[in-house]
Order: C-alpha cells, then structure tokens, then sequence
C-alpha cells in the first residue's frame, strides 16, 4: 500500500471541532477538551486566526526528527505514514521534545510515571482497514485521509484553480524534509504558528554528520595517543639510560663492546 | 560549594585527636550537613511521588532545565579536569603533576556519579535508564552520550581503584589495574572527547530553536575545547581549596604551569568562538539589550578575563590571581552550558520556564551531597599524598 497521508485545508474548515471531539474519543484521552494549544490529552486542536480556522497536530516526517533523536529508538516511522512511539520503551529524556521542529510532543508533568502524547495517526483504526477519526468525522472534508502522492496533486491543483484563496504553499510538503501531514491555507503559516523557516533537508542529517564520523575520531585518535605515549616514553627510557644497548639499536656502541 | 568548605573547616573538626593523620581535617557530618539532607529528601519525595511538574517549573515549550543545564552539562564538562589531567601526567608525561592526579580523578568520578543521580531525578522514568544498553538506536546522539558515559564512568571506577586497593593493601589486583593505566587513560580521553562534544552535538537539531548567538555546526568542537579550558580551571581550583581545606601548602609553581594550559585552551576556545560568530552574527545583535545578548556577553567575558589576568608569567604566579582566572573560567562554561540549554532556548520556549526553587534546592542538595562525599573519601582514603616534612599515613 502507498504510504498514506492527511490534507487539511484550512480554507474549507468551519471550526466545528467535530474532529477534536471525535480524536478525544477514538483514543480515550482525559482531561479536559483544549481550546489554546496542544496539550497530553489533546492530541489535536482547532484554532481561530481572524477569520480562518486552522488545525495542530503531529505532522508525521517522512524522516522524523522524535524518531532520529530518541536514545532509545522510542519512536517509528511506519511504512503506512503514521510516526509511533512505544511508552515502555521511553526513558523519559525528553529529547524529542526539545528536537521537534514542529513543537508537538507533549508530556505528562503531573504524572508519576509519565509519557509522551501525540497524535498517533489512528494507527489502531488504520490497521483495521478504517480511516483517522479526524478525516472520518469532518463535515466539510476539510481534513482528508489519502495516499500522499494524490494528496498532493489534489493540493497543487487547488492552489492553482484559486490562487486567489490560497498562499502558494502546501506545508508539509518539503518542509522538514517533508511530511505526511500537508496543509494548505490563505494565509502565511508562519501567522498562524507554524515553523517558517525549516531546512528542506530532513533535521537528523545535522546530527548524524557529526556522528558518522565517530568510528574514524576512534580510529585515528586513538593511534595518535597511543603513538604518543609510545614515543614519549622511548625518549624518556633514552635519555634515562634504562634501556640495554642491543634495544638502543645503535650498531656503533654494540660493535664497540666487542672490540 | 568553596564557601561552604571553608566555613565547616572552622567547626570542631580541627581537634585531631587520634593524631593519625598530620593534615587539618574539615568534618563532613554536622547539624547544618543534616538540614540540608532531610530538605533534599523531602523534595526528593515530592518529585517522584508527584511528578516532575510538582517540583520543576518545565513546560512543553521548555521541556529542559536547570537540571539537564546545570546537573548534566555542567557535571559533565567540570568533570573534564579527570581526562585533561590524566592524559597529562600519564600520557604525556609530566611526572610533576602527579600529586594532583589523584584529588582530580576522585573529583571527576563523583562528577560523574553526580550527573547520573541528576539525571535520575530529571528522567521522567528513571528506572529505564539502563535501556540504551540493550534498545540500540545509532542515529541518536542520546544514544552515544548514554554509551560513552557509561563506559567513562568505568574507566573512572577503575582509575580510582588503585586508591582503594592500596588502603586495604590488596597488592596483586593493585599490580593488575596499574598494568593497565595506559589503555585506560587512553580510552579516558577518547571517551570523554567523544562525549564532551556529542553534548554540543545535541543542539545541532534545534537550528529554529536555538538563539543565533549560540546555534554553529561547531557547537561540538566548543564543547569540547571548553571542556578541556574547564578541565584545567577545575585542577587549579581544587588545588586551591584542598590547601586551603587541609592547611597543606600550594604548590604555585605546578598551579601556575596548569594555568598555561588553561591559557592556550582558552586562546583556542575564543578562536574557534569569533570566528564561527563572525561569520554570522552582526555587532548589532551582539549589543542590542536583549536578554541574550547580555547573556552572551557575560559569557564571552567571562571566557576573555581570565587571559587578561593570567597571560604574564608574573600573575599566574598571584596565588589570588591564578584563582580568580580559575574561578572565572569555571563561571564561563556554566555561563555556556546555561545559555545554550536555557537562556538560547527561551525565546523559541515562549519564556516559558524559570527555574522554580525546589529544581535550584535539588540541584544544591547534590552538589552540598557530592562535596559531603568528596571530604568522607578524602578522610578515609589515601587521597593526597603525604607532605614532605610530615609524617604521611
């Protein structure tokens, strides 16, 4: 199956909130419903910018920075879409949290034993053949589930039959090195929270730079100490006469001692 | 901390009765040693009965504070004295500085002890701390932070071991660890080489979230090099406070070739820093009376100081001085790893976090811990060696 994906177009959402209520459910999230932001029991929120409503959730990196930086490989992409993460793996570090471009992940501080919350792509309901709550339930199809490819195409082509409702942008597509969550707007997402400025080269590329180069700075930084301290003590054995002659290898002092 | 010290070295502690020992010995047990204890486990209690939020003042914005700032990157890189000075005296040979290897490794592995317990109060499930043993993921930095400090605070146990074994005169293993020395030392300064930097590593994937005025693809190799100014900053200082501590005399002349080192560190650290920064960052960013901006410049002057002070040979040799420079140095990367993890991060956080009390309370409680631990070791274990002119142990 083609790897799957959400398009959300802002421009067509009526604020209902049908799919944040719906998202509550489906997963069986506490607390209290959240009107201002993302928060670990809502792994979704409908927000009102003037006159546009928008939504927050996971975007789902095609190459995803949680999963690159989590020490102990916590979170997966799966080939279907959805980025996962796995509770009893978690340290709880929170460095994924820290690594997010987007800000999603959130977590537990009032918890004892806490975890991260994040949308999780209905993975349950998509392994059931079904669909994310928040596509299944949004009225106007603003929210719709899809194999990404189309997703895009229907995208591009909405932008170019009304380049007058939309910013010439579909976020997620590139961004972060893409997304399984795209979106398309009228106004700049950078007004409405979204990072604006992210690299179009998925993030783990920075770090792995570095640590791609661990094993060589072993190799070759351990050779050099070692040779180091090799030479420095032969100089020290030397110039301390500890040494034998024959270990010397000086041939003039050997053949003059058997003179 | 050196507050702290010297105040308790004038409580009753003076009076040596046994006689045993010659040095002045500070007690690490009283009254004031015990409040603080009951209030560190009080608070202790709080957070991991109620969760971190009960006792931290995190957000998700901020997800890290003043512990992963101060109790894990500032462990980590005051720790460096033990790899700098190691490598120092047994793999470059300097013979004279030997009788300050063995108060810099005991220092270093408490370090290192002090930055796991920190990190247990700061993980939010701390009893699976020891997953990246067996959960590999290579990709992450974590993963090798996790790895290399595990591995380093071995080689620290085993660097120390002759210590111990020495007390209980166990002189077979004690033959067999120092066979060994070398490749230890050499490991030490890989791995700590290799960690020291992946720290700063860590922050190359928040390129939209950390402050320009910190954010640079050299961020691992400022770590490291700060690490290494820090490393010989901390010798000197604890050189310092041990005379102090036990009324042993100062032995200027090593202090103050330590203090070269710190000096050609400190050259290779602001180098690195300005012209990374050139590059980037205008004079107008620098001096624009935003909170980082003044931040910064607290840090690059803390880091420029101590050059100033010591850079003739006639200075370094002012007990006061060299101190100052060192305690300045010491300041600067506190000043670094605070900016990086916090200060640089706030904007991007929404201002979010301010450490709340009890985050500082804890944090004092294990470094008040560490030096309780620091003076017990140096009580009952051949720390320093004997002063000529005085009966040794």
């Amino acid at each position: 199956m083609e790897p799957l994906g959400l398009l959300i177009d802002f421009t067509a959402c009526i604020g209902c909130g049908e799919c944040a209520k719906e998202c509550r459910k489906v997963n069986g999230l506490g607390g209290t419903p959240s009107e201002t932001d993302l928060s670990a029991n809502n792994y979704t929120v409908v927000l009102k910018h003037e006159k546009l409503n928008y939504r927050k959730l996971c975007m789902h990196c095609l190459d995803p920075t949680c999963a690159s930086v989590c020490p102990v490989g916590a979170f997966t992409k799966t080939e279907l879409g959805p980025v996962l993460y796995d509770q009893d793996k978690c340290m709880g570090c929170r460095y994924c949290m820290m690594a997010c471009p987007f800000g999603v992940p959130r977590y537990q501080w009032d918890k004892p034993v806490p975890v991260i919350r994040k949308c999780i792509f209905c993975h349950h309901r998509l392994e059931q053949g079904g669909e994310t709550a928040c596509s299944w339930v949004c009225p106007m199809g603003a929210t719709r589930m899809g194999e990404r490819s189309h997703l895009l195409e229907i995208a591009r082509a909405r932008i170019e039959r009304h380049p007058e409702r939309y910013v010439s942008k579909i976020y997620g597509e590139r961004d972060a090195g893409g997304t399984s969550v795209l979106m398309l707007s009228s106004v700049p997402f950078e007004l409405l929270g979204f990072p604006g400025n992210l690299s179009q080269e998925p993030l783990p590329e920075l770090t792995w730079q570095v640590l791609s180069k661990i094993p060589s700075i072993v190799l070759t930084g351990g050779v050099l100490l070692g040779g180091l301290s090799w030479i420095i003590n032969r100089r020290i054995q030397i110039e301390s006469g500890e040494l034998g002659d024959d270990e010397m290898g000086g041939e003039k002092k050997k053949g003059a001692g058997d003179e | 901390m050196t507050k702290w010290a010297v105040k308790r070295k004038r409580g009753p502690a003076m009076n040596n009765a046994s006689g045993r020992i010659a040095l002045g010995r500070p007690q690490v047990w009283g009254p004031p040693t015990a409040v603080v204890l009951l209030f560190g486990l009080y608070l202790t209690f709080r957070r991991f009965y109620f969760g971190l939020g009960n006792v931290t003042a995190l957000t998700d914005y901020q997800p890290w504070g003043l512990w992963v700032g101060f109790d894990v990157l500032c462990g980590v890189a005051l720790a460096a004295g033990g790899f700098v000075l190691t490598g120092i005296v047994h793999l470059l040979n300097f013979e004279r500085y030997k009788s300050v290897v063995r108060p810099t490794v005991l220092t270093a592995f408490l370090g290192y002890i002090l930055v796991s317990v920190g990190l247990l109060y700061d993980l939010g499930k701390p009893w699976n701390i020891w997953h990246p043993l067996i959960m590999w993921n290579p990709r992450s930095v974590m993963f090798e932070v996790a790895w290399c400090v595990m591995l380093y605070s071995t080689v620290l146990a085993f660097e120390f071991s002759p210590i111990v074994l020495e007390k209980f005169g166990m002189d077979r293993a004690l033959r067999l660890v120092r066979a060994f020395t070398l490749p230890l030392v050499i490991a030490g300064i890989l791995l700590s080489t290799l960690h020291q930097s992946s720290l700063g590593t860590v922050f190359l994937i928040v390129p939209n979230k950390l402050h320009p005025l910190w954010y640079t693809n050299l961020l691992p190799l400022h770590f490291f090099l700060s690490a290494v100014s820090v490393g010989f900053a901390m010798v000197i200082l604890e050189s310092f406070v041990s005379s102090k501590l036990f009324n042993r005399s100062l032995e200027t002349h090593i202090v103050a070739d330590l203090g070269q080192f710190m000096v050609v560190a400190l050259m290779l650290v602001l180098i690195v820093r300005l012209q990374d920064l050139a590059h980037k960052v205008t004079w107008a960013q620098v001096f624009d009376g935003s909170i980082e901006s003044w931040f910064f410049l607290a840090e690059m002057s803390c880091f420029s100081l101590p050059l100033v002070l010591i850079f003739l040979f006639r200075n370094r040799m002012k007990k006061m001085i060299l101190v100052s420079a060192a305690a300045l140095t010491m300041l600067a990367v506190v000043l670094n790893r605070l900016n990086v993890s916090i200060v640089g991060m706030a904007r991007s956080g929404g201002f979010s976090y301010f450490p709340a009390w009890e985050e500082v309370s804890i944090s004092l409680f294990l470094v008040l811990m560490g030096f309780a631990v620091f003076l017990a070791a140096t009580r009952y274990l051949p720390i320093f060696p004997p002063e000529q002119g005085r009966k040794g142990h």
